[in-house]
């Protein structure tokens, strides 16, 4: 695709995202109605989930981004697995944030180790040691392939973390969407939400890869001028 | 498999006859229980019910240790190039290596474990089988992935500093598995409840082992 169009996408992108972040917020916090039980406090559940989901989407991203760059070994995988691991951890920080704020008034404590919160922590913490080891690899080619076999280990963990730790006692609000728990009337302002947020991660991941295949090019640049000199 | 066999009893020999290694895991794993012994002093009474935690933190712990020094005293003396000159499957070594750690480890815990039953004053007999088996697939799943987490953070630049944080996130089914089928074993007569937390590590440890062995080779790759 020739970088014209990139930059037109990355406009339109841009563009769709400020107006979507405006409509989900008059969505969330007027559209929709009023919860019975937990009153205004639910509304942070059109934040909570959908970055929630979001961030899977990231790690998955990462996960198949690290395994393509095993495969092909071109740097232009590892730049996407690095942009969707950044991004992924960014959202996992908002769930890790919104859910107390939820749990301190609903559950009268700001966290529990019951297995979602124990699994989103633990992705989180998986993820920022992905972060971790690749400020500690100098050699660019290293540093990329080691970072995607701790990728496809991380991504390979989840499901095991998530079943080892499903026995204990759950306090997590369940799926609401698969039991249609989730009232009709709130549906509307909860996919927008999501689209959003959807829209947000790509247009992250586009920015953060621009920025880190500029990277990659200086250092290349660098390294072709100090063998010159 | 002899290649894997002569990996494993290098990696041996070597610790025999040194004893660096194994001496300061098992010490590390016994001060790990003084430690615990004294933090939780407000809990004596009911002390049986916090044994396994402790037991496979201090595990955790000296077998951290142990896999730091996997690769490290290769690096240093620059033998690891001269174990990938070596013209075998990548594999072979991986499987040597991992076999080694668990040997050690086993050995530690073992010992652990008996001075676990004096300082908190368990009695245990028939368990012993059970025990067995748990402490097996429990340091099998720790080690599988523990030897290929190692030889990534002896390629970088905080080297044993690294390991045991990305390796504790990665590890996190096994330890929690461990420790449950370890309080079934001590605190409850029902064995039927072993079978989850077994079959959650042997499918982990089966896991990480395949994946370890198809991406060791990377790793290394100089």
């Amino acid at each position: 695709m020739s970088k014209n169009f990139q930059s037109r996408l990355d406009t339109v992108l841009g563009w769709t995202l400020a107006l979507g972040m405006v409509l989900a917020l008059y969505m969330a916090f007027i559209q929709a109605p009023r919860e019975t039980t937990m009153g205004d406090l639910q509304r942070i559940f059109y934040f909570h989930v959908p970055a929630g989901i979001t961030g899977m989407t990231a790690f998955a991203v990462n996960f198949v981004a690290s395994l393509m760059f095993v495969i092909r070994r071109n740097r232009r995988w590892d730049q996407l697995a690095l942009s969707a691991a950044e991004v992924g951890v960014m959202f996992f920080i908002i769930v890790l944030v919104t859910g107390p704020i939820w749990a301190k008034p609903a559950w009268f404590v700001w966290w529990t180790w019951s297995p979602r919160l124990t699994l989103s922590l633990v992705l989180c913490l998986l993820y920022v040691a992905y972060l971790l080891i690749r400020n500690y690899v100098e050699d660019p080619e290293r540093r990329a392939l080691i970072a995607a076999v701790f990728g496809i280990i991380a991504f390979a963990d989840a499901p095991m973390v998530w079943f080892s730790i499903r026995w204990w006692r759950d306090h997590h609000p369940g799926p609401m969407l698969e039991t249609g728990g989730l009232s009709p009337s709130m549906r509307p302002a909860f996919w927008v939400c999501w689209v959003v947020f959807q829209i947000l991660l790509i247009y992250l991941l586009r920015r953060r890869y621009y920025l880190e295949s500029m990277r990659g090019e200086m250092e290349q640049l660098e390294r072709q001028a100090d063998a010159a000199r | 498999m002899t290649k894997i066999w002569a990996v494993f009893r290098k990696d041996l020999l070597i610790e025999l006859r040194t004893k660096d290694t194994l001496n300061s895991m098992l010490f590390f794993g016994v001060v790990v229980l003084v430690v615990f012994s004294f933090a939780m002093e407000s809990l004596r009474d009911t002390i049986r019910t916090a044994v396994p935690g402790i037991l496979w933190v201090a595990f955790a712990f000296s077998g951290t240790l142990g896999l730091n020094r996997m690769f490290a005293a290769e690096k240093e003396n620059g033998c690891l190039q001269g174990l990938l000159m070596v013209p075998v499957d990548r594999g072979a070594i991986y499987f040597g290596k991992m076999l080694a750690a668990s040997v050690f480890m086993l050995i530690c815990e073992a010992i652990i474990f008996v001075f676990c039953l004096v300082f908190f004053n368990i009695t245990v007999w028939g368990e012993i089988p059970w025990l067995v088996l748990v402490f097996l697939i429990g340091t099998l799943g720790f080690t599988a992935v523990g030897t290929l987490l190692s030889a990534i953070a002896v390629n970088t630049k905080l080297r044993e500093v690294l390991l045991p944080v990305i390796l504790f996130p990665v590890i996190l089914p096994v330890l929690v598995n461990a420790v449950e089928a370890t309080g079934i074993i001590l605190n409850s007569p029902d064995y039927q409840l072993l079978r989850l937390p077994l079959t959650v590590m042997t499918v982990f440890t089966l896991v990480f082992v395949t994946i370890s062995y198809l991406l060791f080779e990377h790793v290394l790759e100089d």
